[in-house]
């Protein structure tokens, strides 16, 4: 792809693709994913990972299912839930006057649905093998049960919770299936780079190598960045 | 609850309480069912084989394991009440546990292990960072203030462990085999320290161990459990001289046989096995008070404690001389042990006999070889069992 790469016309390519406002939109909507997959994944994996409530293997099923099923079926059940016309979306509608498709942060919800699942399995591993003993030492030192997690639980797993958010940032900058069927391709608003490549290879081929290529230097200098800084191992916090 | 701006960590409890526990734990097969007091300052051995309900005992205590039946309550306050289905959780118990394999947070500096209880329960990080290393500093540790706990010796851990401990002002004090896990020389070396700190601290003490001698040296009293069951309580001179099982003769080093009394005047002792022991043998601070003194009515049951090296062992037989007992046996093993040597005798009764290694050698002994016993009957403690 390097080889291939119309370096001598790079300049003009990324400038009439919007490249530049593809890339800006990929990385904010990858990191508020990753950011609410965080917000919203370490209490599931706690969850997943502590109670012995019945339905725990069920929801263990439809967290991971993203992990399995193609991100476009993933787009058309997020399209039914989160539609005009779904069963949150018509709901969601009614009391905000928002609605998700098509839209920014359509693709943040995109993003999130495939990247959270990676996050989730990492934390929930990590928390199992971790000593559940310190948590009861910090019961009998009069800690209660959230100021134990707090302190003790959670920074003892917060490698893995770094791991797993890098995993699921990575996973929602590629993404693809997902944003393409629940928030379309329009430039500037839901056009990531992987739809931007999309589009440029059924116009202009040597285009979407160009934009390849700036995907995979940002993706690759990221992920050097963070691997330097948390991903380590051994790194305690 | 306690207020952020309580007394340090180094003041005594005004409020030290008793211990009253009267419990049941039912889990599978295992069943454990305990009743102890231990008053304020004072220091409870629970000495007992691997898997007789020790560590349970603790995580009973402590609110880990919930009890299936029974009350315990430390001073004014009711922790686990199983017939008004009332049960503390372990955070409001204040209690401390030293865990056998520490459990230190291995996150946070020693300090801040330390100070860890004062944060949980609402005191500012400087003030509670401040009252640790005062703690650390009673306990002669401070220099340690700064390091992770995966650079500690496990010397050092168990010291840590222990300030953790005492620096949450609990009301009730738990160790759990608070020196299993240390190397011999360390262990030593703790121990004399452990009484120190345990002496300070003003609220009861229970010590899980299944070391005799740690029992022995740190504590006020021993109870003895086996299977889920106190089968003896006393003070450690009082376990050593008269154990009430085999198992704690074996722990303190002492033959025990039980039989019946068989003549008060000479108190014959007629063992089970159909041989007979004079047992004319008196503790030397046997209790005052009469009833135990007292010889028993004929057809008591009886324990009979005889120490390995209160028996002379002779490869002929004997004249009738001054020890009452004689019996032969053959020898059925020997081991080394650090400054003498323990024979094992098959006889009526069998025996452990300690000689010394020059003994053994003048009287060339094998194993299989016929021997001679004798003991004084004065050497030979006899009591009703329990």
């Amino acid at each position: 792809m390097v080889w291939r790469a119309p370096w001598h016309d790079l300049p003009r390519i990324l400038a009439e693709t919007q490249a530049v406002e593809a890339l800006r939109l990929s990385l904010i909507c990858a990191t508020g994913a990753t950011v609410i997959s965080v917000l919203l994944g370490v209490p599931l994996a706690w969850v997943l990972a502590r109670s012995s409530a019945r339905g725990i293997p069920l929801l263990r099923a439809v967290v991971t299912l993203p992990l399995v099923l193609p991100p476009v079926v993933g787009g058309v059940a997020l399209l039914l839930a989160f539609g005009r016309l779904g069963i949150v979306g018509r709901w969601l509608e009614a009391w905000t006057g928002a609605t998700l498709p098509f839209t920014t942060l359509g693709v943040v919800v995109a993003e999130t649905f495939v990247a959270m699942p990676f996050l989730v399995v990492t934390v929930e591993g990590a928390l199992r093998s971790a000593d559940q003993g310190l948590e009861e030492a910090a019961a009998t030192l009069g800690s209660r049960p959230f100021a134990t997690f707090r302190r003790v639980t959670l920074p003892l797993v917060m490698p893995s919770v770094a791991a797993g958010g890098v995993l699921g940032w990575a996973r929602a900058l590629g993404e693809f299936g997902a944003t393409i069927t629940f928030a379309g391709n329009l430039p500037g608003v839901t056009q990531t780079m992987p739809l931007a490549v999309y589009r440029a290879f059924e116009t202009d081929p040597p285009a979407a190598v160009a934009l390849s290529l700036v995907l995979l230097a940002v993706s690759v200098t990221v992920l050097v960045l963070l691997r330097d800084r948390w991903l380590r191992p051994g790194t305690t916090w | 609850m306690s207020e952020p701006s309580e007394s340090p960590a180094t003041e005594p409890l005004a409020d030290a309480g008793q211990l009253t526990a009267d419990l049941q734990l039912a889990r599978g097969d295992f069943a454990l069912g305990l009743a102890l007091h231990v008053a304020p300052g004072q220091i409870l051995a629970v000495l007992g084989p691997n898997g007789a309900g020790k560590t349970s005992l603790l995580r009973a205590l402590a609110g880990l394991t919930p009890i299936t039946a029974g009350r315990i309550t430390v001073g004014e306050s009711t922790w686990d009440d199983a017939d008004r289905g009332l049960s503390l959780t372990t955070e409001d118990r204040r209690v401390g546990l030293v865990f056998q394999d520490y459990r230190l947070f291995p996150h946070l500096t020693v300090r801040d292990n330390v100070a860890f209880a004062a944060r949980a329960r609402g005191a500012g990080r400087d003030r509670a960072r401040r009252d640790a290393t005062t703690v650390l500093d009673r306990l002669g540790i401070v220099e340690l203030a700064d390091r992770r706990p995966a650079v500690l010796s496990g010397g050092q851990a168990q010291r840590v462990a222990l300030a953790r401990a005492l620096a949450s002002r609990p009301r009730l004090l738990l160790l759990d085999e608070p020196l299993a896990a240390l190397d011999a020389r360390t262990r030593l070396e703790i121990r004399g320290e452990l009484r120190r700190y345990l002496a300070e601290f003003s609220g009861p003490t229970i010590l899980v161990t299944h070391d005799p001698l740690e029992a022995m040296v740190l504590a006020d009293r021993i109870l003895v459990i086996e299977g889920g069951r106190a089968v003896q309580e006393g003070t450690p001179a009082m376990v050593a001289r008269r154990p009430a099982t085999e198992y704690v003769a074996q722990l303190v080093g002492l033959n025990l046989y039980s039989g019946t009394l068989a003549d008060r005047a000479t108190r014959r002792i007629d063992l089970d096995d159909g041989s007979s022991l004079y047992a004319a043998g008196h503790d030397r601070d046997e209790p005052a008070d009469a009833e135990v003194r007292a010889v028993p009515m004929v057809g008591t049951r009886m324990l009979v404690a005889l120490s390995p090296t209160a028996i002379s062992l002779h490869t002929h037989e004997v004249d009738p001389g001054s020890a009452r007992n004689r019996w032969s046996g053959t020898i059925a093993g020997l081991e080394l042990l650090t400054d003498r040597v323990r024979v094992a005798v098959e006889g009526h009764p069998e025996a452990l006999v300690d000689i010394t290694a020059a003994a053994l050698t003048a009287l060339e002994l094998q194993p299989g070889q016929q021997v001679w016993l004798t003991a004084k009957a004065t050497e030979v403690v006899a009591y009703p069992a329990p």
